[in-house]
C-alpha cells in the first residue's frame, strides 16, 4: 500500500556563481576592518618575516601596522611631499621609499631617521625595490629613468633611460639578483639586467602600465594597464600568453596569492578579481567601496589589505575553523543505547513482529493528510516567511486539490494581514509570481465585499496595488530594452551571414550574464 | 512443414479483472475472478495465475462457489450459459444453457437445484429494465444441459449484481433501483417497497447504488450516490421500518459487503479508501486508505480471514482481516487515454505506457504481468471526481535505457498550463530510475514530441534530448556536469533553441546515426545538423500538416518519411533533397522497426483500420492487412524478439525479428501472429498449477533443476518449435519412477543407481547402459512416443532420423557437467525415505 506522499517543494537552482573550492576559500574571511588614512593609499607591503607587519604608504607618511592593530605601531613622516612605494627588504629589517621630490630614502625599521638618501632623480620616484642580493636598490621615476643604487655607498650604479614616459611600476626577480622589470606609461614593460647597459627585453603592453609582476619561477611576467591584465612568457622571448579583460576600469595593482596558484588584480572599478593561474579564468571577486589603488596579501593569505583612493585601508583577516570546534559539545546518549537489542539474532521459533518504519511528516503535511486545508496554510504562513518556497508549494498543492479558495476564505483581520504581507513581499518574485498572482486574485474576490472594514487590510491592499503597478511598469521597460537589443542583434547578424540561425534569446541571455558578472 | 498461414490479429494484455465480484475458495488459498470471457484462478499467496477457465463465449458476469461443494465454481456469462467448474484442476464439469443474457448469478446454500439470475426483460438488448428469475438446474449427467425452467421473482430491478442481495438463509431478497428498495419475502411471497425522496433538505442525493444483506440478522445495508450508507431494520413491516445512516464517503458508495459473521460492514468508493464499520455504528470505523483507485467490488472470504477489493485500474487487492494489504494482483492498467504512447524499455524489453494516474507502468508482454510502476508525478493523488489532475503526457527512453524523460502537464484553463519535464537516470544499484533533473515549463506551450539522440556507448557523445513544443520552438537539452565544491552532480540543461518562422512544432525525430534531426513545423519539415544545429534543408512538397515523421533505417537511412493530415505518405530522399515518392493514404500511425528497414503504417478509412508494411526504398508495400480493427489505431510499437522466430511465408517475414503491438482507441492491445490459437497458448499456466502443488523436497529440487535446464536448452535451440507437454520430455527412468505406483516399485537402493544414471551425461552413459539394461529398453520405448529425447539415449539413438533432430540433441556444457558430478557425489540417503 502506498503511503502518503508529502508535498513536493520545488527547489530552484541558485542563481549567480556556483560554489567552488575558490569561493569557499576566498569567502572565508572575517568582516573587514576599515582604517582611515590621510590620503590615497598607493602602496601596501607586507614584511616577509613574522609577525608580518605591513607598511602602508599614504600621502606623506608611511605607517607600519601590526597584524591586528588598528593603530599604526610606527610612522615614518620625514617626507616633505608625498611618499611612494615603501617596500621591505627580504629580511624585514630595512624599508625603502620613493618620494615626490625625487629622493629615495632608506629606513631602518627600528629607527626614525633615514639611513641613506639616494639623490639623483629629478622627478618623483614612484617605484623602489630591493634587488634580491639585498645590497642594491632599484628605483623608477617620472624623469623616465630607472636607476640601481648601491646601499653602502649611496651612489647610482647604473642608470637606464630607455623609457619614454613616466616609470610607474616595477619589480625584481627573486631568482636573479641582477634582473628587474619596469613598467612605464609609454605602454612598454622592459626587463633590465644590472650587468648590462641596455634593456634585455621589451614587451608592448598597449596601455600605460600601472603594475607589473614576476612569477616566483621568473618565467612569466604579468603586466596591468588600462583595462587589461596581460601575461607574458619571458622564456619564450616575451610572447603574449593571455590577455585578460575582466575589469571595466583601469587595473591598478596586481598580487599573487601565497601559493602562486591565484593572481589577484585590483582596479579602479572597485573590484578585486582573483584568477586561476592555470586557466586564467576569474574564480572569485571582491567588491569594495571605492576605487582600489593598492593591494597586498599576507603570507598564507592570512590577510587581504586593500588601499583605496578615498584613503581607506580595508583589512580582511582569515577566519579560522578552530573557533567553531570549541563550541560545547552536546551530550549524546552512549553508542550502546542505540544498538541495544539490535544485534539479537532471532531463533527459528521466534515470532517476528516487524515494526513499520514511521515516516516523519512535516506539520503541514500532517494537516494536508487529514484534509485540514486552512490549518495547513496557517502553519506555513506562520513560519516567519523564511521558506517562502514551502508556503508557495502548499498553496500549489491546495490549488491542485481544488481547495485553495476554502483555505483562503473565512479569515479574520490578523490572519488575513499575515497572508497579505506574504503576498506583498513575494508577489513580484518571478519564481512565485504565477501562483501568488492567482492567490491575490482569489483574495480580492473573496474579501471584496468586506473591504473598508479594517484599516490595516485596506492599507495592505493599497500597497499590493502599488507594488504590482510598479512591477508592470518595470516589465514594460524591460520589454522595451529587449526590443532594442533584438534590433541590435538583428543588425549584427546581418553582417555575419553565417550565423543566421543563431538564436536570439540565447544571445541576450549571454550578454545579460556578462553584465551581471561584471 | 509450415504452410501459408493467414496473419491473425490477437488480443493481448489481459482483460479487465474488476468486471465482477471476485470469490475466494473455501480455504482462501485461491482467488477466483472473472476476466473478460475467462475465469482466472489466482493464488492468494504468490499472486500468480494458476488456471484460466476458458469456455464462455462472452463476458463472464458473475461467479460463485458451489455452496454444496466448495471445490466447484459456478459462473454465468452474457452468452446465456451457466457453467460449473472444478477450479482446482481447471476442468469444466457442466454447462447449463439458459438462453437469456445473464447479468448476475446468485445461489443459496439451501435452495438445491435452483439458482437466481438477472435477465433482461423481454430478452431485449436495448431494454434497460431487468428482472430477477430463478432457474431450476436439472440434474442430468450430461455435459451440456438445457435449463429453461425459469420463474420470475422480481421485476424491474437494476442490472448490476451489486443491486440485488439475498438475506439471511435465503428468506428474502433485497433489490435497489433508483430511489426504491424492494424486499421480497420468499415464504410470505410479499414485496415491501421502501421509497426515498429524491433529494432531502441538505441537498443529499438519495439514489441507491448497491445493497448488501446481513448474514445473520434481518438487516439490509444500502449505499447511496451521496456517500451515505443506510442500515435498514424491521423491514418486514411496511410502515414501522427503521434505518440508521452511516456517512463517511464523500462520493458514491461503490460496493458494500458484510463480513462472514456480520459484525462488520465494508464499504468502498471513489475515494479508494476501504472503510470497515464495526457493529453498524458510526463511530467505530477503521480505514485502509490509498488503495490506488476507485474500489468497484468488495468481497470477503468464507473463513473470514481475507477481504478483496477490485479496483478500476485493473487491480485486485487482497486484504487481511486486520486491514493489512497482503497481496496485489495487477493487470495491465488500462486507464483513460494513453498519452505517452507505447514505448519500449530497451533494458527489459517491457512495454512502457501510462499506468496509474501519474505513473508509468512497465508491462512484461511475455508473462502478461506488470513489472513495476514508476511514480513520475510524486504527488498525493486526491480521489475526487472533476479534479484537474496532473497527467503524464510524454515518455521516452535513451537508446540504452539509461535515461528516461517524462513530461507531465496540468491544464486548469486555456491559459494556465503547468508543464514539467523530468529526467530519470537508471540506477544500477537500486535497479530503478531516480530523478535527476526537473525542468519547469520546458516550453511555453504543450510539448508535442520528445526524442533522444541515439548514441552508442562506444562513441563518447553527450546524451542529447530534443523536445518540440506548440510554442513554435524545439529545444535541445544536453547532459552537463554542474558539479560544485559541495556535491558532484550531472544535470540537463538547454543547449539550443530552434524555431522556424514561429510555426508550432509538431514532431521531431533523429536519424539512426543521430547526425540529423528532423523537426516538422506545421506544414514544413526541417532537417538540422545535430552537431552544429544548422538548418540543412526544408521539405514542404505536398502541403498539409505533418502528422508523423520518421527516418529510414539500415540500408534505407537516406530516406525520410512523413505523413500529412490531408492523406499523404511522402518519402523524401535526403541525398537529393527531393521527394522520392508519395502515396495517398490517410496514415494515422507510422512506426519504424528498429531492427530492419520495415516500416508499419496504419491507415484509417471510414470505419476500419488497415496495416501496410513497406520498405522506404520502394513505394509498394509487401504486406497489407485490411480491416485490422474497427477502431482507430492510436499507437503502435515494434518490440524486438529475444529469439528470432521463423515465419513460414515470405510475406510475413517482417514478424520474425520483432513483434508489432498496436493500441486502439478503445484501449485494446493487439498483436500479430501467424500461429493458430492453440499454439500460442503456453503450457506455463498448467505447469504452474503442478509446481504449486509440489512440495519442495530435495528430490524436487534436483528434478526441477534438471527439467528447467532441459527446457531452457530446448527453447534456445529451437526457438520456433511448438511447445509440447513437458512430461514426455523427461527421462524414461524418471518417468518410470514417477508413474509407477509406489507399492510395485523395487527397493529404493536399486532405483537410486538407475535414477542417478539417468542424470548422467552421455560419456559415462555407455558403462551405465551395460549395467542397467532396463533403462535401454525404456529409452527405445520413449523413442517411439517422443521425437526429441534426453541425453540418456542419445548415443545409441539413430541420429539419422532427421537432420532437424540432430540439431536439437542437447549438449551439456562444462559447468553443467560439473554440477552433475557434484550431484553424483551428494548423499542420497534421503531416497530411502521415499
Amino acid at each position: 500500500m502506498a503511503s502518503y506522499k508529502p508535498v513536493v517543494v520545488q527547489s530552484f537552482p541558485k542563481l549567480g556563481e556556483k560554489i567552488t573550492q575558490d569561493t569557499l576559500y576566498w569567502k572565508n574571511y572575517k568582516t573587514p576592518v576599515q582604517i582611515k588614512e590621510f590620503g590615497a593609499v598607493n602602496k601596501i607591503d607586507f614584511s616577509p618575516v613574522p609577525p608580518y607587519n605591513y607598511a602602508v604608504t599614504a600621502s606623506s607618511r608611511i605607517h607600519i601596522y601590526g597584524r591586528y592593530s588598528q593603530e599604526p605601531i610606527k610612522t615614518f613622516s620625514r617626507f616633505k611631499d608625498a611618499a611612494y612605494c615603501a617596500t621591505y627588504r627580504d629580511d624585514g629589517k630595512l624599508l625603502v621609499a620613493g618620494s615626490e621630490e625625487g629622493v629615495v630614502r632608506l629606513f631602518d625599521i627600528t629607527g626614525r631617521a633615514a639611513l641613506r638618501q639616494f639623490d639623483g632623480h629629478t622627478k618623483a620616484v614612484h617605484v623602489v625595490d630591493f634587488l634580491s642580493d639585498k645590497y642594491r636598490v632599484v628605483s623608477g621615476a617620472d624623469d623616465y629613468t630607472s636607476k640601481v643604487w648601491d646601499i653602502p655607498s649611496a651612489t647610482a650604479v647604473v642608470s637606464y633611460s630607455e623609457h619614454t614616459d613616466y616609470v610607474r611600476c616595477g619589480c625584481i626577480s627573486k631568482l636573479n639578483a641582477d634582473l628587474f622589470v619596469t613598467g612605464s606609461y609609454d605602454h612598454t614593460v622592459k626587463v633590465f639586467d644590472a650587468r648590462r647597459e641596455k634593456s634585455v627585453m621589451t614587451v608592448e603592453h598597449g596601455q600605460p602600465v600601472e603594475s607589473v609582476l614576476l612569477f616566483p619561477s621568473g618565467g612569466l611576467l604579468v603586466s596591468a594597464g588600462g583595462r587589461y591584465v596581460k601575461v607574458w612568457d619571458i622564456l619564450r622571448g616575451g610572447q603574449l600568453l593571455v590577455s585578460l579583460k575582466n575589469h571595466h576600469k583601469t587595473v591598478t595593482c596586481l598580487c599573487l596569492s601565497s601559493s602562486g596558484q591565484r593572481l589577484l588584480s585590483g582596479s579602479l572599478d572597485r573590484h578585486v578579481k582573483i584568477y586561476s593561474t592555470t586557466s586564467y579564468k576569474v574564480v572569485h571577486s571582491f567588491n569594495y567601496a571605492a576605487s582600489i589603488l593598492s593591494l597586498a596579501l599576507a603570507p598564507e593569505d592570512e590577510t587581504i589589505v586593500v588601499g583605496m583612493t578615498n584613503g581607506v585601508l580595508n583589512v580582511r583577516h582569515r577566519k579560522h575553523e578552530e573557533s567553531k570546534e570549541r563550541l560545547p559539545k552536546k551530550k549524546r546518549p552512549a553508542y550502546r543505547t542505540f544498538v541495544k537489542g539490535r544485534n539479537y539474532m532471532p531463533k527459528q521459533e521466534d515470532f517476528f513482529v516487524s515494526k513499520p518504519v514511521r515516516s516523519h511528516l512535516k506539520k503541514y503535511d500532517k494537516l494536508l493528510k487529514s484534509f485540514q486545508v486552512s490549518k495547513a496554510l496557517d502553519t506555513v504562513l506562520q513560519a516567519r516567511n523564511k521558506t517562502p518556497e514551502i508556503t508557495v508549494a502548499v498553496m500549489q498543492e491546495l490549488n491542485r486539490r481544488g481547495t485553495l479558495k476554502n483555505a483562503l476564505a473565512g479569515r479574520d483581520e490578523t490572519q488575513l494581514s499575515v497572508l497579505m504581507s506574504f503576498l506583498i513581499r513575494y508577489v513580484v518574485e518571478p519564481r512565485f509570481a504565477p501562483m501568488l498572482i492567482k492567490v491575490a486574485e482569489m483574495i480580492i474576490d473573496i474579501y471584496l465585499p468586506v473591504v473598508g472594514q479594517s484599516a490595516v487590510i485596506d492599507k495592505q491592499f493599497l500597497k499590493l496595488q502599488e507594488i504590482i503597478e510598479k512591477e508592470i511598469d518595470y516589465q514594460t521597460e524591460l520589454l522595451e530594452v529587449l526590443g532594442m537589443m533584438d534590433a541590435l542583434f538583428a543588425t549584427m547578424t546581418m553582417k555575419k551571414a553565417t550565423s543566421l540561425e543563431k538564436n536570439k534569446t540565447n544571445g541576450i541571455l549571454r550578454v545579460l550574464e556578462q553584465d551581471t558578472s561584471n | 512443414m509450415v504452410v501459408q498461414e493467414p496473419l491473425r490479429v490477437v488480443r493481448c494484455g489481459g482483460s479487465k479483472l474488476s468486471g465482477a465480484r471476485a470469490a475466494f475458495s473455501a480455504d482462501a488459498k485461491y482467488l477466483l475472478c472473472a476476466s473478460g470471457d475467462y475465469v482466472k484462478v489466482y493464488s492468494t499467496v504468490t499472486e500468480e495465475c494458476v488456471h484460466v477457465l476458458q469456455g464462455h463465449s462472452n463476458l463472464v458476469t458473475g461467479i460463485q462457489l458451489n455452496p454444496q461443494n466448495h471445490m466447484q465454481l459456478y459462473s454465468c456469462s452474457l452468452d446465456g450459459t451457466i457453467k460449473l467448474w472444478d477450479f482446482t484442476d481447471g476442468i469444466l464439469i457442466k454447462t447449463f444453457v439458459v438462453g437469456y443474457k445473464l447479468y448476475a448469478f446468485y445461489m443459496l446454500a439451501d435452495s438445491e437445484g435452483s439458482v437466481f439470475v438477472i435477465i433482461p426483460r423481454k430478452n431485449e438488448d436495448a431494454s434497460d429494465s431487468f428482472q430477477l428469475a430463478s432457474v431450476k438446474l436439472p440434474k442430468t449427467p450430461d455435459q451440456e444441459v438445457e435449463a429453461k425452467d425459469l420463474s420470475l421473482i422480481l421485476d424491474d430491478i437494476g442490472q448490476s449484481p451489486k443491486c440485488t442481495a439475498f438475506g439471511r438463509e435465503g428468506e428474502y431478497v433485497a433489490s435497489v433501483r433508483g430511489l426504491h428498495l424492494l424486499v421480497y419475502f420468499f415464504k410470505k411471497k410479499k414485496i415491501n417497497r421502501f421509497p426515498l425522496s429524491a433529494t432531502s433538505r441538505k441537498g443529499a442525493n438519495n439514489y441507491f447504488t448497491c445493497v448488501a444483506c446481513h448474514p445473520k440478522e434481518d438487516c439490509i445495508a444500502s449505499g447511496h450516490k451521496d456517500g451515505k450508507i443506510r442500515l435498514w431494520r424491521n423491514f418486514n413491516h411496511k410502515r414501522e421500518y427503521t434505518f440508521s445512516t452511516l456517512h463517511w464517503h464523500h462520493d458514491q458508495v461503490m460496493d458494500l459487503a458484510f463480513s462472514v459473521e456480520g459484525n462488520s460492514l465494508l464499504s468502498g468508493g471513489v475515494e479508494s479508501v476501504l472503510v470497515q464499520w464495526r457493529d453498524g455504528s458510526d463511530c467505530k470505523k477503521e480505514f485502509l486508505p490509498r488503495l490506488g483507485s476507485t474500489i468497484e467490488h468488495i468481497s470477503a472470504s468464507l473463513d473470514g480471514s481475507f477481504y478483496c477489493t477490485s479496483h478500476s485500474e485493473n487491480k485486485i487487492t487482497i486484504i487481511h482481516s486486520n486491514l493489512r494489504v497482503s497481496a496485489v494482483i495487477q493487470g495491465l492498467v488500462k486507464g483513460s487515454d494513453v498519452k505517452t504512447g507505447l514505448v519500449v524499455d530497451p533494458r527489459t524489453k517491457a512495454l512502457v505506457l501510462n499506468g496509474k494516474p501519474g505513473h508509468v507502468q512497465f508491462y512484461c508482454l511475455k508473462t502478461d504481468k506488470q513489472l513495476y510502476n514508476l511514480d513520475i508525478v510524486q504527488q498525493e493523488y486526491i480521489h475526487q471526481v472533476g479534479l484537474n489532475q496532473v497527467e503524464l503526457v510524454k515518455a521516452a527512453f535513451s537508446t540504452r535505457g539509461s535515461w528516461l524523460a517524462t513530461v507531465e502537464q496540468r491544464e486548469e484553463k486555456e491559459t494556465e498550463l503547468e508543464l514539467q519535464m523530468k529526467l530519470w537516470n537508471y540506477d544500477e544499484q537500486t535497479q530503478s530510475f531516480t530523478l535527476n533533473t526537473r525542468i519547469n515549463m520546458p516550453h511555453e506551450g504543450h510539448v508535442t514530441a520528445l526524442c533522444f539522440r541515439d548514441t552508442d556507448e562506444l562513441e563518447d557523445r553527450t546524451p542529447t534530448l530534443v523536445t518540440a513544443g506548440k510554442d513554435g520552438r524545439f529545444k535541445v537539452w544536453v547532459l552537463e556536469n554542474d558539479s560544485d565544491a559541495e556535491k558532484p552532480s550531472m544535470g540537463w540543461s538547454c543547449d539550443f533553441v530552434g524555431s522556424y518562422h514561429n510555426y508550432p512544432a509538431n514532431t521531431c525525430c533523429f536519424s539512426e546515426d543521430g547526425s540529423l534531426l528532423a523537426v516538422s513545423f506545421e506544414r514544413t519539415v526541417t532537417v538540422w545538423d545535430s552537431d552544429t544545429w544548422d538548418l540543412k534543408c526544408t521539405f514542404c512538397h505536398p502541403p498539409g500538416k505533418i502528422r508523423n515523421l520518421c527516418f529510414g533505417r539500415l540500408s534505407c537511412s537516406k530516406y525520410l518519411l512523413g505523413t500529412t493530415d490531408n492523406g499523404f505518405l511522402c518519402c523524401w530522399n535526403l541525398l537529393s533533397c527531393a521527394l522520392e515518392w508519395s502515396a495517398q493514404l490517410n496514415i494515422m500511425v507510422l512506426q519504424p522497426d528498429p531492427l530492419s528497414e520495415n516500416i508499419a503504417a496504419f491507415s484509417r478509412l471510414v470505419d476500419s483500420s488497415d496495416l501496410f508494411i513497406f520498405k522506404p526504398n520502394e513505394p509498394r508495400p509487401f504486406c497489407i492487412q485490411r480491416n485490422l480493427c474497427r477502431e482507430r489505431v492510436q499507437w503502435a510499437v515494434f518490440i524486438p524478439r529475444d529469439v528470432p522466430e521463423s515465419v513460414g511465408s515470405e510475406k510475413h517475414q517482417w514478424l520474425s525479428r520483432s513483434q508489432l503491438y498496436v493500441l486502439t482507441e478503445t484501449q485494446d492491445l493487439l498483436t500479430f501472429s501467424t500461429k493458430s490459437a492453440e499454439e500460442r497458448l503456453t503450457p506455463s499456466s498448467k505447469q504452474l498449477a503442478v509446481e504449486e502443488s509440489l512440495l519442495v523436497t530435495p528430490f524436487y529440487l534436483l528434478l526441477g533443476k534438471h527439467r528447467h535446464q532441459q527446457k531452457s536448452k530446448e527453447n534456445a535451440t529451437l526457438g520456433t518449435a511448438v511447445f509440447q507437454s513437458h512430461v514426455t520430455q523427461d527421462s524414461p527412468a524418471i518417468k518410470e519412477l514417477l508413474h509407477t505406483p509406489a507399492h510395485v516399485l523395487p527397493s529404493a537402493s536399486f532405483l537410486c543407481s538407475i535414477f542417478i544414471n539417468s542424470m548422467l551425461i552421455s560419456k559415462e552413459n555407455k558403462s551405465a547402459e551395460e549395467v542397467v539394461d532396463e533403462v535401454e529398453m525404456d529409452s527405445e520405448k520413449a523413442e517411439d512416443e517422443s521425437d526429441e529425447d534426453v541425453e540418456l539415449n542419445e548415443v545409441e539413438q539413430d541420429i539419422n532420423t532427421t537432420a532437424f533432430l540432430g540439431e536439437i540433441t542437447p549438449k551439456l556444457s562444462k559447468s553443467q557437467e560439473k554440477e552433475l558430478r557434484k550431484i553424483r557425489r551428494m548423499d542420497y540417503s534421503w531416497i530411502a525415505a521415499l
